[in-house]
Parts: C-alpha cells; structure tokens; sequence
C-alpha cells in the first residue's frame, strides 16, 4: 500500500527557481534522484545541468546523458516556464513568440526528446512513467495585462490532456496530467507584481500584492512547497490512476 | 508512514469499497478512524484503532448523536470522509419522486448534513495543523459529465461538487482552519458496482475509460489521503479528478 517515489528517476526543468527548487526537494526527500536544468545550473539535484528549453539539440543531448546513466526516466517535470505583463496593444510579436516558445514549444521538445526514456520506465514501474506540466489558475481563467502568459498555460493545460490520451491510446503506461498553482510566493510573481505597478495597473506595490492576495479565499500566497508536495504525489505510483487530470492548488481561487 | 498520526478521521460509508479502501489508507498513514455506515460492521473486522458507528447519513438526529459521540470518545476530528452513497438512474420520464429523493437524500443531503453537524469540531481540530482540518466530499466524474439515465446520480454528485466549493469559500471567509475539496473518481471496482454492472456495462465503463481498465478502490483512497495531509495545505474548493483519463476526452 501506499505509493512511492524511491528509486524514481526524475527531470524537473525550471529547477533554479521557486516551485522548481522546491519540487527537487521534495523529490529527492521522497527518494528520487533527480536531475535538475535550469538556463543556469542550479544548485540541488542529483544531476544538475544548464538548459535551454527551447533548444531541440539541447533536449537530444539530455536525453542522451539520462540514457546513459539511467536508461529510464520515471518522472518528467516540465516546469521552466516565463510571465509578462502587458496590454495587448503593446505586446510585440516578438515577445509573444518568445514567451509561447518557453512556456509552450518546450513541452513538444521534452515529450519527444524523453518519450523513449519514458516508456522504458512505463515497461517496469507500477503506476507507469509521469508527466507533470505546469500550467497556472492562469490556464483555467483570463487575467488583464497576461494574455500571452494565459494561453500559453490554456495550451498547457490542453497539451497535457491530448498527451494524456494518446499515450493511454498507444499503451505506453505514461500518465500526464497538468498542476495549476495560484499566486505563490516565487520570485515570478514578485516580478509580475512590480510589472503590474510599472504599467500602472496598480498605484504601488502594496495594493497590487493586496489585490492578488483578495483572489485568494484563504488570504494569502502558497508556498512552493505547497505546490512541490502536489507534484510529488503525481510522480509518485499513489497517482497511478489519475491521467489528464488538473490538480488545482489555488487556495480557492478558482472555486469563485 | 505516518502523515496522519494523531489525528481522528470519519469516513461514512466506510465498510465497503471506496470507503473501505480510504478507512485502509487512513489508517496506515496513522490515523485513528471512526468507520460510519449504514451496515451492520461484523465483529472485530475493523483492525486497532479503528470503531464503528451505525449511520443513516441522512437523518440528521443520527448526526447529532454520532458527533457528540466522537466528541466524547476522542475530543476532537480532524478528517472527514463524506463518502456514503448510492445509485440512482433510469429514464426521466419513469422516475418516481421517491426514487429521486432517495438518491438525493444519501448523496447530497448526507453531505450536507455531515459538514454542517461536524464543523465546529473540526475547526476545532484544525488549529493545531498547518493545513488545518480537512473534509473531502466524494463526488464523481458524473459529477462533472453527464451519462443518459443517470439523472438524479448527476444531479446529486454535480450537487457535491458545487457544494464542496461554496462551502469551501465560506470556511475560509470565516477564517475557520478547514480545507474543503471534492475527489471525483471515474469507474471503480467496488462490490456495488460490480455486483449491479452485467458484462455490457463493465465492458463500457473499461473501453470507455482512456487508461483501458477501471480503478482499483485504493487508487482512490490515496487521493483522499492527499488532501486530508497537510501535504494539501494550499487546496480548497478543488477538485482531485482521479479517472483515468475520462474527462479528458
């Protein structure tokens, strides 16, 4: 009984950052060796690498080095993920395309880059090989001034599910379900705060980060590890029959 | 594992399927757990730390003994399991008002009556947890879509669901410590389903569901687990969807 990630072999990309660090972390604690990319090295995996999600070279080669020493991959977190905030009459093309390319193109990229390492696990692990996507209450709902950083995680969150369905289609054993965090207390949502007062979408900081915290029924921010723990329960075999599903960890903020 | 240690569960309809599965759970995560139903419990079937209490969920003057009486034996709770229910299909047309309200009265009126009569308790309880109490209310995927026939089972777990939210986003304007979230699991092996399911059914319910089989009782008892841990400390007024795909569709 239970459900388990020991001896998981994981990839968390955006592993530099809040919910990244936090969901190596947790991973590990659970008994997963994990690597972790970042565009920068970051400090906590078992394997830590630079990465460029966008770069198709970059994921052959990763999947190359997780080949080597593993020959499976258990669990893939794809969670490196950008925001900016604009009006739309003032979003270049150029930015659109450049947020749409992390947050969106690099879930095709480490599907197809990780799917042979994936059903290799799928062949052998209870409860089969999981992919965890982030996506956001911005994936579920609009926001003003995020529409670039809303469809890209509507697209997640629609990706997440049609992969979810051909692997259950093609047998593979590889489940694939999205994460919606709310407002969480990352460095990315304190930029997208000073964001919101520099387009003067809110007079200061303090009734900006009021107004998000007002979304919010339980009143305040989650913590990454509150959404790590989320994550870690889809990666584990106690997930094994959840696939296409959204996990929602928003403090009630789409509940109204 | 002991994520639950010391803390006291009620979990309705705990003798048999789902709810037997979660009674299982809760306890091997340590948990002390008060198994509500209908049946009768056959003596000592139950394991340590664990006691049975007769409950017809939807007689509200059972409700108020069964809380006074965990209340009395325990102090406190800290999990609640509205799991208890039944069938209720046909055609619209041929439905009698009784069969309708017989499904409602479990369903719906059952969790209800289960958040109402346990809240104080509960918030009680969840002070002393950084995720605070938690009450997982057990939905459906035909709470979320629908299946011809099955109207007053739609209804009444389409109910739980929006129930499970405003209730969710009342605790937490109240500043009261207790996390309210609905689990909506697909087709499951129960007894009751699989003793009223013939081959066409069953057949239906595995070729229908994306992952190709249904779910074992247990694979939805670990999502409960989850959100009755302080591992779930940030979820309220969600809802776990453990289908197999189903709804993805």
């Amino acid at each position: 009984m239970g459900g388990t990630l020991s001896g998981a072999v994981a990839l968390v990309t955006g592993a530099g950052g809040g919910i990244g660090s936090a969901t190596v972390a947790a991973l590990i604690a659970g008994g997963a060796e994990v690597i972790a990319t970042d565009i920068k090295a970051p400090p906590s995996g078992t394997l830590n690498l630079a990465q460029d999600v966008t770069d198709e070279a970059g994921w052959a080669e990763l999947a190359d080095i997780i080949r080597q020493r593993w020959g499976r991959l258990d669990c893939l977190v794809n969670n490196a993920g950008i925001a900016t905030v604009s009006t739309i009459e003032d979003n270049d093309l150029g930015s659109w395309r450049r947020l749409m390319s992390v947050n969106v193109d690099s879930l095709l990229l480490s599907c197809k880059a990780m799917l042979s390492l994936l059903r290799e696990s799928g062949k052998t692990r209870a409860g089969g090989a999981s992919v965890v996507n982030l996506s956001s209450v911005g994936g579920i709902g609009g926001a003003p001034f995020m529409a670039a950083y809303c469809t890209s995680k509507g697209a997640v969150r629609l990706f997440s599910k049609s992969a979810a369905l051909e692997f259950a289609a093609l047998k593979y054993n590889i489940r694939v379900n999205s994460v919606h965090p709310g407002g969480i207390e990352t460095a990315m949502m304190e930029d997208i705060v000073d964001a919101y007062v520099a387009l003067g979408a809110a007079p200061d900081r303090a009734t900006a980060r009021a107004g998000v915290d007002a979304q919010h029924p339980l009143g305040r921010w989650g913590k990454p590890e509150e959404i790590a723990s989320g994550i870690a329960y889809l990666c584990s075999t106690a997930s094994s029959f959840m696939t296409g599903s959204e996990l929602v960890i928003d403090g009630g903020f789409t509940a109204h | 594992m002991s994520r639950l240690a010391g803390r006291v569960a009620l979990v309705t309809g705990g003798l048999r399927g789902i709810g037997q599965a979660t009674v299982e759970r809760l306890l091997h995560e340590g948990a002390s757990v008060v198994v509500a139903d209908l049946d009768e419990s056959p003596d000592g079937a139950l394991g340590q730390n664990s006691s049975y209490v007769r409950l017809d969920v939807g007689d509200e003057g059972q409700w108020q003994a069964t809380v006074a009486a965990i209340q009395a034996q325990f102090g406190r709770l800290d999990i609640l399991v509205a799991n208890a229910g039944i069938g209720g299909t046909g055609p619209i047309r041929e439905i009698t008002l009784e069969d309708w309200h017989r499904t409602l009265r479990v369903n719906l009126d059952g969790v209800f009556l289960a958040t109402k009569h346990c809240a104080d308790l509960l918030a009680q309880s969840g002070r002393n947890h950084r995720g605070g109490a938690s009450i997982i209310n057990i939905s459906s995927i035909m709470g979320l879509v629908a299946l011809p026939g099955a109207g007053p089972y739609n209804a009444s777990k389409g109910g739980v669901r929006l129930l499970t939210k405003s209730t969710a986003l009342e605790f937490a304007a109240s500043k009261l410590p207790i996390r309210v979230n609905s689990v909506h699991p697909g087709f499951v092996e129960t007894p009751l389903l699989m003793a009223t399911s013939d081959a066409n059914a069953l057949a239906f319910y595995t070729a229908g569901t994306p992952m190709g089989r249904m779910a074992q009782p247990s694979e939805i008892a670990s999502a409960v687990a989850f959100l009755a841990s302080d591992d779930a400390s940030f979820m309220t007024g969600s809802e776990m969807v453990v289908d197999g795909g189903w709804t993805a569709q």
